[in-house]
Formats: C-alpha cells, structure tokens, sequence
C-alpha cells in the first residue's frame, strides 16, 4: 500500500528538482520553464495525493485549473522566447541580465 | 448717548474712506471739505459728551457694542468706556485735529498727496478715538497700531524722500520694541484676569496679590510691561529715537500726531491703567525715574538743535518726560492736564513752525531765519503765546501743568523723588532757554534769510493763521480755567484711581491750592520760575546780544557739545549694537544655518544619504532571473520555518 507520505516524498523530490534546476541551470532559459513546470507538477502531486487520502475532490479540480494555466503560461513563455532571440540572438541565461542595476 | 459715541469715531472714518477712495474723483475742494466736516461732526459731539459726562456729572457709559470674536469664556468686543478721562481726550483730539485738518489746506496746498494727505488724518483721528474710547485691552490695542501705522504712513508721506524712509522705518521699528512689551503685558494681564474688559481686569487686581513672577510681584512685571508699551508710543528714553526722526513727515502731522495725540497715547494709557499702576511702587518709581531722564536730558538736546522742528521735537520729547514723571508720582490727572494744555501749545508751535517753513520756501535751518518778527506779525505772536505758554511763564496754560507737577514732585515720597525733583526743575530752566532761543532765533535780530526767499516774505494764508489763533486761545487760558475743576474738583475722579494713604502728592497739593489767580504772585517766589527766567535771559544773552559768546561756549566745551551733537550715542548704538549686530545675526544665520545646515546637511545630505543607499544595495539587483528566484524561494523557506516551529503550531499535531 503506497502511503500519503510517499507520495509527499516524491512530491518534494520533484519540487527540489525544479528548484535546484533553476538555480544551477545557466545556459537555457528553456531549461527554466522546464523546471518550472517540474514544480507545478511537484505541487499538482501533492493536491491529488490529499484529496484522495481526506476523500476530497476538490484537490483534483484545482489540479485540472493548474494544468490549464501551466499550458498557457509554457505558451506565453514559448512565445516571449522566440522573440527574446530574435532581438538579443541568444536565450542564455547569463546573456539576459538587462535588468541589472 | 451710545449713537453720539458712535458718530464721533464713524464720521472721521467715513471721511477718510470717501476722501481716500474717491479723493481723486471729487477734487481737492469737495476732499478737504468732506474730511473736515466729518472732523468737525466728531468736535461738536465731542463737546456735546464732554458737557454731558463732565460738566452735568452723566452716568459712566461702559457698553459692548459688537463681539468680535467669543473664544471659550474669552470675550473679545468692541466697546465703549466714555468717562470724564475719555471725554476730555475726545475733546483735546477733536479739537487739535480740526485745526490741522484746517491748517492742511494752506500747508500742503501745492502737494500732489493732497487728497490722500486727509485720508490719512482723517484716518488718524478714528484710530484715535477709538483708543481713547476703549473699554478693553483689545480695543485699545488696535487703536494704538492704527495710530501707529498712520504715524508710520505720514512719517513717510514724502517717500521720494529717502530720509523720511528711513525715519517711518525707524518709527515703525522702535514702536514695535515697545509695542512687543506692551502685548506681552496684555498677555499677563489676560492670564491672570481671564478677561480683557478694564472693569472686570480691576475688580480682579485683589487675586494678583502676593503672586510673584521672576522674582518680582506680578502686578509689577505687568505694570512695566504695559509701560515698555507706553514708552515706545510716547517715546521715552531708550525708546525716544524714532520721535525727532519723525519730523521727515509734514508738518500738520508732527503737530497732530507726534506733539498733540498720538504720542501721549501712552499717558492715557497709564492713567486709564491707574488701579493698576497704584498698586505697584516699584513700577511707578521706574516711570518717574524714565520719565526725570526723559524730561531733562532730551531737553537738553533741545538746545544744539538748529532745525526748527527738531528744537520742537525735543521739547515735546522732554514735556512727554514730564507728563510721565506726573504718572510716576500718581498724579495722574496732573499729567492728563499737562497733556490737554501740552496738546494746545505744543500744536500751537508745530503749526506756527510750520508757518515759517512755509513762509521760507521749506528752509528749516534757524541759522538762516532771523528778524521775522516784523513780516509775520500772526505768527510771531501766536508763536510767543506758544512758547511762553510751554516755558511755563506764570498765567500761561503751561505755567498751571508744569508747576503742579513739580509740586506733585516734590511731595513724592517715592525713593529718588529728590533727584528727580531737580531734574525737572533744571528742566524749567533748559525749556526756557531753548525755546527762547529759537523764537529769538526766528523772529528777531538781524535777518539772515537769503535775499532771493526774503523777496517773497510774507504771513501765510488764513487757512494757515486761523488755527494758530484758534490754538493760541486755549494755550493762554485753558490752564488759568481748568487747574481747579479739573485737579481738586474731581473732573477726573470717576477714572483714576489713587492709593492716597500711600502717594499724598495728590492731596498735599489739593491743600496747597488757593486758586488759580493765587498761584500767579505765588510763582514769584519759587525756584521754578527764576529758573525760567534765568533760561529767557541767557537765551537772549546768546542768541541776541553777544552771539560770540555761544561760540566760545561751544569751543570750550567742545566735548559736551559732541555729547549733545551725537544725541548721546543713541543712534550709534542702536546702529551698531541693532543694525549691525541684527545683520551679522542674518549673515550667521544664512551661512551656518541655511546655507550649512539646511541646504548642506538637511537638503543636499538626505539626497546624497539616498545616493549611498543605493550604491551599496545596488549589486544585489543583478538582473539574473534566477538569483532573484533564488532570494524568493530561500526567503519563503526561511519564513516557512520560522512559521512552522515559532511556537505552537497546531499544523504539527496533525496525523495522518
């Protein structure tokens, strides 16, 4: 039987993946939105797991409006990517550095 | 009544208003003649009240007539006190003003200012009035800065002139020294009063017994303070400097303002402020005192001055000294009859000096007058009824005043009442003599006028003689009708307060006096009328018969005569000590102050705090994405911790 707190485990693996992905990570900012979603993931576990260990479905819908939103966002970020590029003829992260102070 | 009160102080005022708005519109004629009803109104009312409240004994009307404002139990009105003291200033203002009023027709006849000339007197006289009529200290102070700020207006009338800038300047500043004691002493008054009505200010005098306040009884530190206010208004040493710089103004107004009425607006107040006065010794030993150095030492400078209405200035500085030693000694009805026969004779002179200036083409140097004698016979003898009238000769209006006072003096049991008392007796001797001085000066001897203005001599116009007439009338025999009704017959009792027990000058002189005819062969055999005479005779030494002799005189003491040429260093130091000290205060204040601390420090600094800020956080805004993810997932981590164990958590008791 896999327990609530094997799947909170997984879940914090996949989150501290993502996390650790983005800070390390210095060359893609595809990269970036990947791990991005590897945390949304991480957290739409974490969702599931509870609602069907409290019996709750309300846990799941949120999950399906989280997937929707982490679409359009991947789409929007895809876009603002391409167009990065097209301006600076790069997408390093280290290279995107025009907000500095 | 309360209509006539109301008409005498709204008629001049309607007057100005008409004359200063619309002057330019009416013309000169309609102008002079609107102003001068209006005064005239006021004069013949004035009579009216003076007849009711003196002669048939009226009622003391004491009446609000409009709140001005109501702050907490604070009530600050507009209010009439009319009593027999106010009736007699009513007159005397009235008076004194409708001859100036007349007296500027002729004297400022070819002014441009013509029109605004009257608005201003005019203006004057409703400020006047309404001082003298006050029923509270409020009041009584708005009257006092309107007089003021005509004073100043007409003090500078000429402003081309930039002389007569700096004098209304001068004016305007030292009142204020005098005008900033004056409200603190209201303030006080007010503080322990709770009101600021006179009647109800003396029915509480009882509860400022035995209070003390910086080590003085606090009646007294309100009694000198309401005197710091009287000293700058009726120019006491050290606060007399601005009154001989006030003679850069017209004429008219050197008589109406700075000899008859503005500047005895002090003396009033001190009589009107008796009860309080009277329960302070130490106060009035101080205004004796101020008033002894007034009296004889700016009589003094009387005699070096060469400018005719300098000499007048003076003498009215120094008979101002002596209507304050009167206060000092609690002859307070003596020093209002000093100020009535004053206000005659002293306008008397100012007009009649006035006069001559005219007649010279506006020369006011004595030195170059001389034997006028002849060519302005209205003139010359108003001017000797004037001038024997203020040197106290016996019968004269000034004989009555001044002789009580010195009486008054010397029945004085205050300390110093000795010193002062030869004070103002040497003062007899020093008025006389440079009065006399200047009337020798101008109207005999040889004459020393320029031939091209002794071509053009001749009296003035009638405008210009009337009220040298109309004045000379009052200054011969007022004192000779009013010393007895009005000093031992209680004229002014129902407004002034004496503590006979304690200051008997009042009453020893009440025992003394036999009459007023008496007093004439009496006056023969006191000191006080040889001094007089001793003052004529050495006037007409010097300035007639042995010319020479002043000069050596002036050679030999050339240091005395430095003294008094300098006017006692009180210009230089005021210059030095006020002007100057106040202008490297500024400097100290615009270099360190502004310039360094609120510019550099406060301005400039906090910017440049800013800038450091900002230059020391500034690498932490990288612009990398993910070191400010970075910052916002380790920060939520940290908080989330603090969140979890700080406390109890009931998060940690849950089982799964």
């Amino acid at each position: 039987m896999v327990s609530l707190s094997d799947y909170l485990i997984l879940s914090a693996v996949i989150f501290c993946i993502g996390l650790v992905g983005i800070f390390v990570n210095r060359t893609n900012i595809i990269t970036l939105l990947m791990c991005v979603e590897l945390i949304l993931v991480a957290v739409n576990t974490n969702f599931i797991a509870f609602s069907h260990f409290l019996g709750n479905e309300a846990g799941q819908i949120f999950v399906f409006f989280i997937l929707t939103v982490a679409a359009a966002e991947v789409a929007i970020g895809l876009a603002i990517l391409t167009l990065l590029f097209r301006n600076k003829g790069t997408i390093n992260v280290d290279v995107t550095n025009s907000l500095k102070g | 009544m309360e209509n006539i009160y109301l008409t005498i102080a709204l008629a001049p005022l309607l007057g100005a208003i008409i004359a200063g708005f619309f002057g330019g519109i009416l013309g000169r004629t309609a102008t002079h003649t609107i102003t001068i009803l209006g005064v005239l109104v006021s004069t013949v009312l004035a009579l009216i009240v003076f007849n009711h409240h003196v002669l048939e004994q009226g009622a003391i009307f004491n009446q609000n007539l409009y709140t001005w404002m109501q702050i907490g139990s604070l009530n600050v009105s507009v209010g009439f006190l009319v009593d027999n003291l106010t009736s007699v200033m009513l007159v005397v203002v009235s008076f004194v003003s409708l001859m100036v009023h007349i007296y500027t027709i002729g004297y400022m006849h070819d002014d441009d200012g013509y029109t605004k000339f009257f608005s201003y007197i005019s203006l004057f006289t409703f400020s006047m009035f309404m001082l003298v009529m006050s029923n509270n200290f409020m009041q009584l102070f708005f009257g006092w800065e309107a007089v003021g700020l005509v004073s100043y207006l007409l003090i500078g009338f000429w402003h081309h002139k930039e002389s007569a800038v700096e004098a209304n300047l001068k004016a305007f500043l030292v009142n204020r020294v005098g005008d900033f004691g004056f409200l603190l002493g209201i303030g006080l008054v007010l503080s322990f009063s709770g009101s600021l009505d006179y009647m109800e200010v003396f029915s509480s005098l009882s509860t400022t017994v035995g209070v003390e306040l910086w080590g003085l009884d606090l009646i007294t530190v309100v009694c000198l303070l309401l005197f710091v206010g009287a000293m700058g208004k009726s120019a006491q040493v050290p606060l007399h400097v601005w009154l001989p710089g006030s003679m850069e103004g017209p004429t008219p107004i050197s008589a109406l303002i700075h000899a008859a009425t503005m500047v005895t607006a002090g003396i009033f107040m001190v009589s009107r402020m008796s009860p309080m006065f009277e329960l302070s010794d130490v106060a009035l030993t101080v205004v004796m005192i101020v008033g002894a150095i007034t009296a004889l030492f700016m009589g003094l400078l009387g005699i070096v001055q060469n400018d005719i209405k300098k000499v007048v200035a003076y003498s009215t500085l120094s008979q101002l000294g002596y209507m304050t030693v009167a206060l000092g000694v609690s002859a307070y009805s003596v020093a209002i009859f000093h100020l009535m026969t004053h206000a005659f004779f002293k306008a008397l002179l100012f007009l009649g000096a006035g006069s001559v200036i005219v007649a010279m083409h506006h020369e006011q140097d004595i030195r170059k007058m001389g034997g006028l004698r002849k060519k302005m016979p209205i003139t010359y003898w108003t001017g000797l009824i004037g001038t024997l009238a203020l040197i106290g000769f016996p019968g004269f209006a000034g004989f009555y005043s001044k002789d009580m006072i010195i009486e008054a003096v010397h029945f004085s049991s205050l300390p110093y009442a000795d010193w002062v008392y030869y004070a103002v007796v040497a003062g007899v001797f020093i008025t006389a003599f440079y009065s006399f001085r200047m009337f020798f000066l101008v109207f005999h001897g040889e004459s020393r006028v320029d031939h091209h203005t002794a071509e053009h001599l001749h009296e003035s116009a009638p405008s210009i003689t009337f009220p040298l007439i109309a004045l000379a009338i009052p200054s011969a025999v007022i004192g000779y009708l009013t010393i007895d009704p009005m000093l031992f017959n209680g004229w002014l009792d129902n407004a002034i307060t004496i503590d006979a027990a304690k200051h008997a000058s009042m009453t020893e002189l009440s025992k003394l006096f036999h009459g007023a005819a008496a007093m004439i062969p009496h006056a023969l055999q006191t000191v006080p009328f040889w001094m007089m005479v001793g003052g004529i005779v050495a006037a007409w030494m010097l300035s007639l018969y042995r010319t020479q002799w002043a000069d050596w005189i002036q050679k030999t003491f050339h240091r005395t005569n430095y003294t008094l040429e300098s006017l006692y260093g009180f210009d230089r130091f005021n210059e030095i000590v006020f002007v100057d000290g106040i202008k490297k205060l500024g400097n100290l204040l615009w270099k360190v102050s502004d310039m360094g601390l609120i510019d550099k420090m406060a301005v400039n600094g906090s910017a440049r705090l800013v800038g450091f800020i900002g230059s020391v956080i500034r690498p932490i805004q990288t612009g990398y994405v993910y070191h400010y993810a970075f910052f916002m997932i380790f920060s939520l981590l940290i908080i989330l911790t603090w969140v979890l164990f700080a406390g109890d958590n009931p998060l940690l008791q849950i089982e799964f």
